[in-house]
């Protein structure tokens, strides 16, 4: 039997792993990637307590799923953004990217 | 250990490992192919979790839908993801430093919370997730709403995209 420990430390161990995708890299798509693991840690977390804690109500499941579509959404604007940005400027370096920095 | 550890304990490093390796390769193209094994890492962990729909829909919606959309986005910006040299900021070391400060802070926490080595409870064997989750996505009385908004923002979102990467002549 797995312990419930193990399922948290892993996730917060996936989701620091995220984090520093998204605070180190310079490349617009590389901090997308690191989102995507963050919200994989996310679901993780939900699922594990739901199996847990709460196996007869169905809840973390169901938010589970509503993380899924969201997930989904926002890489879907977030990778359009990051196309209009290449056409206009030509980069995706997010230094690079500061017309609204005086 | 008892098999079931040992392979959550597989899954978990490799994961693990393939998600260190997807936030610091330089090759953006390996980095998109090392977030799709730990996508699948995930997947299996809740497959572990007995909660397998959640393991097809992590395949299908990430793996099939988003894994490969970010490919494509970085094949559209080619020129940046091979030109530049280092693909990892100056101030990388403070981002490290605040990685591990909320691991290890997380960890802590969650050891003073008593319910922290729960065992997982008997699983009834009349009890199916899969037609419970069902249910429950489309009863009034459960999470209709929920699912109907998140369905309107996906499709709202998907149409947000389609015109904000549109080329204007």
């Amino acid at each position: 039997m797995i312990p419930l420990s193990w399922y948290l430390i892993f996730s917060a161990a996936l989701f620091s792993t995220g984090l520093f995708g998204v605070l180190a890299r310079k490349n617009a798509i590389a901090i997308i990637i690191g989102i995507e693991l963050m919200l994989n840690a996310v679901n993780l977390n939900l699922v594990a307590f739901w199996r847990y804690i709460t196996p007869d109500a169905i809840t973390g499941q169901v938010f589970a799923v509503i993380v899924f579509a969201v997930a989904a959404a926002e890489v879907a604007v977030g990778l359009a953004l990051i196309i209009s940005i290449y056409r206009r400027r030509n980069t995706i370096i997010a230094e690079e990217i500061d017309m609204l920095k005086f | 250990m008892t098999a079931l550890q040992i392979v959550f304990f597989i899954v978990a490093v490799v994961t693990i490992f393939a998600g260190l390796m997807a936030v610091t390769v330089g090759n953006l193209v390996h980095a998109a192919l090392w977030l799709i094994l730990s996508l699948f890492g995930v997947a299996l962990s809740f497959g572990l979790l007995s909660a397998g729909f959640l393991a097809v829909a992590q395949v299908i919606v990430y793996i099939g839908a988003i894994a490969i959309l970010i490919i494509f986005a970085i094949m559209l910006t080619r020129r940046v993801a091979t030109d530049i040299g280092s693909q990892i900021n100056s101030g990388w070391p403070w981002a490290a430093v605040i990685a591990f400060v909320l691991c290890g802070g997380l960890i802590w926490m969650l050891r003073e919370w008593p319910g922290f080595s729960t065992l997982p409870p008997q699983m009834s064997a009349r009890a199916d997730s899969l037609s419970m989750l069902g249910m429950a996505l489309v009863s009034p009385n459960a999470y209709v709403i929920p699912f109907e908004v998140a369905s309107v923002l996906l499709l709202a979102a998907l149409i947000g995209a389609i015109i904000i990467a549109w080329e204007r002549k």
